[in-house]
């Protein structure tokens, strides 16, 4: 028995800000200070406040260290683990109170969050099967399979209102209930979608390193609701302690036989193999996965035939993300009533965004479906940093739209964000501020479509190469009314023409942004102007003569030699020869130098 | 391969070690074992050993036990405090390992104070 457990974050976040070398040198101070026995170190997975990583929470007491550096541990073995003394200096400052320290629970980032699908991720050692059972673990499949038949489990999933997380929104009962019916017996198979795509989303990494066991107890859920013994998760091979946490977590749970053959001694047999993708983003369509698990070049195909009747090696399949499947093993133990108790009508239990951007508190976070825009953002998010104002928040990555300060208390559901032009998506939310530019913004997500349009389907492969040409058009000054309209309607026809999601959906970013912010579309096309003051095609640098004191800083520091002027007297850029790299306006100290 | 039988077995033991890493609430009853020098050198480390892998393996959900630095009271170390909510704090002086058995068997799960060991019974003498 220990009677201290000090936990440090091993996810991706807290792992490139040198949590390893922290784990490291704890160890070693722990065993300097003959504590060996007495304090246990535990690797966990990911805690969700990833901007203050590498993070260390010390039990019982509770504690939340922030930015810890490897020659922090030594003070904190020493004073906090010896002799109970809290090291103030690196406590994260929103727990630090009057009367002492307050608990992480109170603070306004954990506040307003509930964890369901991420309750075990910064809590358990990912790599220990027993910590995983400790708090509950395939005790949900102990139950399904011993109290419960194939239909109840998929009511129990139906009747909780749980839709999928990975963006489209499906009802995972009614998929589920379609793969057990329309083909009756045979084959089956069960498929986990772990390629997160989506740039800014890492909500599923972070699962399946802080709580691998989690998607294997519900994948074999699914596989007896269905009737299935096969299933097979497709992860991406750019998370690699994702995939070393799933290859040791699956080597433990055949040990402990709650995979494998007649598991809990019924004559229920399941089995998972891991399928690495090789990081094409039309790999997270489903049937681009599932042919991609096949082994042929991941590429769409027509639906129908759905996968519920027709899916991996042609057998009747499902495919749900790995925050849908995180979800299940909770509405078993809890009841369908308990999730359905969470959320807005249509939109049950939670959903985690991972906040990234012009936001303060970068990471993960749990919210009830129905939270405002405005809790995440200015309450959980801890606001946009340097006093900036918010513009807008792009919700849905590259298949997502964005969301304006208008509809800032608009509950976020699936329904509410298609309503208003956005989507859900997998739950990526970028925070934009005064200085994000909408054309811009627009441009950098069809450049990472057209990057991965697989190229099967003409609409999706030129159509949205001819948008990014355009967009580009307008950026750099060149733009026309008639441009506009063109693009409006090339929008239209790509998302009506295309094979699968990945064209369905990317023109999303410039039919939103032409919704809500056309003004800017235009002053860049009318004006020649850059609202923002981003792209630089439309800016010219000048100096204000009654700012500048001729101090001749800015003309050294120029690369092009483009400004003229003499010691103590206004200078001049020569607009001609200016490259627009900004490094004036970065070392002017008067603030002299404006874009226009 | 594990029976149910044996997967809840792994679940009760691993309960209070997991268990362990949630917040403390309002309603816990707090043990804070004194780890200044003058605690270390009379000898609390074991006592708070002993305290923590008591209230752990009887699986006293509602009790932490926590260190805390000098109290001003050296020559009674090593000192252990139980802070009820509601409750006046009860201080138990001159502890070991076995005093601290005591306790939490008569104390923490019955709810009576052991009188022979508090300060207030230390001082009368």
């Amino acid at each position: 028995m220990y009677r201290s457990h000090v936990l440090v974050c091993g996810g991706t976040g807290c792992t490139s800000s040198g949590s390893q070398e922290i784990i490291r040198v704890l160890q070693e101070e722990i065993d300097k200070n003959g504590l060996t026995d007495e304090v246990c170190v535990v690797k966990t997975g990911c805690h969700g406040l990833c901007a203050l990583g590498p993070i260390m929470i010390i039990y019982p007491d509770s504690t939340f260290y922030s930015m810890v550096k490897p020659e922090d541990v030594a003070e904190i073995v020493s004073e906090h683990l010896l002799k109970g003394r809290v090291v103030t200096r690196l406590v994260y400052d929103e727990t630090v109170t009057d009367n002492g320290i307050k608990s992480l629970g109170e603070t306004a980032f954990y506040k307003n969050q509930h964890r369901i699908a991420l309750r075990n991720c910064g809590v358990i050692n990912p790599e220990n099967i027993d910590e995983y059972i400790g708090r509950d673990g395939y005790a949900a499949l102990g139950k399904v399979l011993t109290e419960m038949t194939p239909d109840d489990v998929i009511k129990c999933i139906l009747d909780s209102g749980l839709r999928g997380r990975g963006g489209g929104g499906f009802p995972t009962g009614r998929k589920w209930q379609l793969a057990k019916d329309l083909v009756k017996g045979g084959q089956k198979y069960v498929c986990c979608n772990a390629d997160e795509g989506d740039p800014g989303a890492f909500m599923d990494r972070s699962v399946l390193e802080g709580d691998p066991h989690v998607v294997f107890e519900a994948m074999a859920i699914a596989g007896y609701a269905i009737g299935a013994n096969q299933g097979y998760i497709y992860v991406r091979a750019e998370y690699p302690i994702a995939v070393e946490r799933l290859e040791i977590a699956l080597k433990q749970a055949r040990e402990y036989g709650v995979l494998g053959e007649n598991i809990f001694g019924t004559d229920f047999s399941f089995d998972i193999g891991l399928r690495l993708g090789a990081g094409a983003f039309v790999c997270g369509e489903e049937t681009a996965l599932m042919t991609s698990i096949e082994g042929n070049r991941g590429e769409p195909r027509p639906r129908p035939p759905f996968p519920a009747e027709k899916g991996l090696f042609g057998k009747p399949t499902i495919l749900n993300n790995v925050e849908t499947y995180a979800n299940i093993p909770q509405i078993i133990l809890n009841g369908a009533e308990w999730f359905a108790s969470m959320g807005t009508e249509k939109s049950k239990g939670t959903k985690v965004f991972a906040l990234g951007g012009k936001i303060n508190n970068t990471g993960l976070v749990e919210i009830p479906m129905g939270t405002t825009l405005r809790t995440v953002i200015e309450d959980i998010g801890g606001g946009i940093p340097n006093g900036k104002k918010f513009k807008a928040a792009q919700t849905g990555g590259p298949s997502g739209g964005c969301i304006p300060a208008e509809h800032f208390d608009v509950p976020i559901d699936y329904d509410n964000l298609i309503q208003i032009g956005s989507m859900m998506g997998s739950g990526g939310l970028i925070v934009m501020d005064e200085d994000n530019c909408m054309v811009d913004i627009a441009k950098f997500f069809l450049e990472f479509t057209v990057d991965e349009s697989c190229g099967k389907c003409t609409p999706c492969r030129i159509g949205t190469k001819r948008l990014y040409e355009i967009l580009e058009k307008i950026i750099n000054g060149n733009g026309t009314l008639e441009d506009i309209d063109k693009l409006e309607e090339l929008c239209y026809y790509i998302k009506e023409n295309s094979l699968c999601g990945l064209g369905q959906t990317a023109p999303n970013p410039v039919l939103s942004t032409l919704r809500y912010f056309k003004d800017e579309y235009i002053a860049h096309v009318v004006d020649k102007k850059c609202p923002a003051g981003v792209c630089k095609a439309l800016l010219n640098f000048v100096i204000d003569p009654d700012k500048c004191k001729g101090c001749t800083l800015c003309a050294r520091k120029c690369p092009v030699n483009a400004i003229s002027g003499t010691v103590k007297e206004p200078h001049v850029i020569d607009t001609t020869k200016c490259i627009k790299c900004g490094a004036c306006m970065d070392n002017c100290k008067f603030g002299a130098i404006e874009k226009k | 391969m594990k029976s149910l039988e044996e997967l809840k077995a792994i679940r009760e033991r691993m309960q209070h070690q997991v268990g362990f890493r949630s917040d403390s609430g309002d309603d816990q009853i707090r043990v804070v074992v004194g780890m200044a020098t003058c605690g270390i050198a009379s000898g609390a480390r074991p006592v708070l050993t002993a305290l923590s892998s008591a209230v752990q393996e009887k699986s006293l959900a509602n009790v932490s036990v926590t260190q805390t630095g000098c109290i001003g009271l050296c020559q009674y170390e090593p000192i252990v405090e139980v802070m009820e909510p509601g409750k006046e704090k009860v201080t138990y002086v001159k502890m070991n390992p076995e005093k601290a058995l005591e306790v939490v068997e008569q104390h923490l799960i019955k709810g009576t104070v052991v009188t022979k060991y508090t300060i207030s019974s230390a001082m009368d003498k």
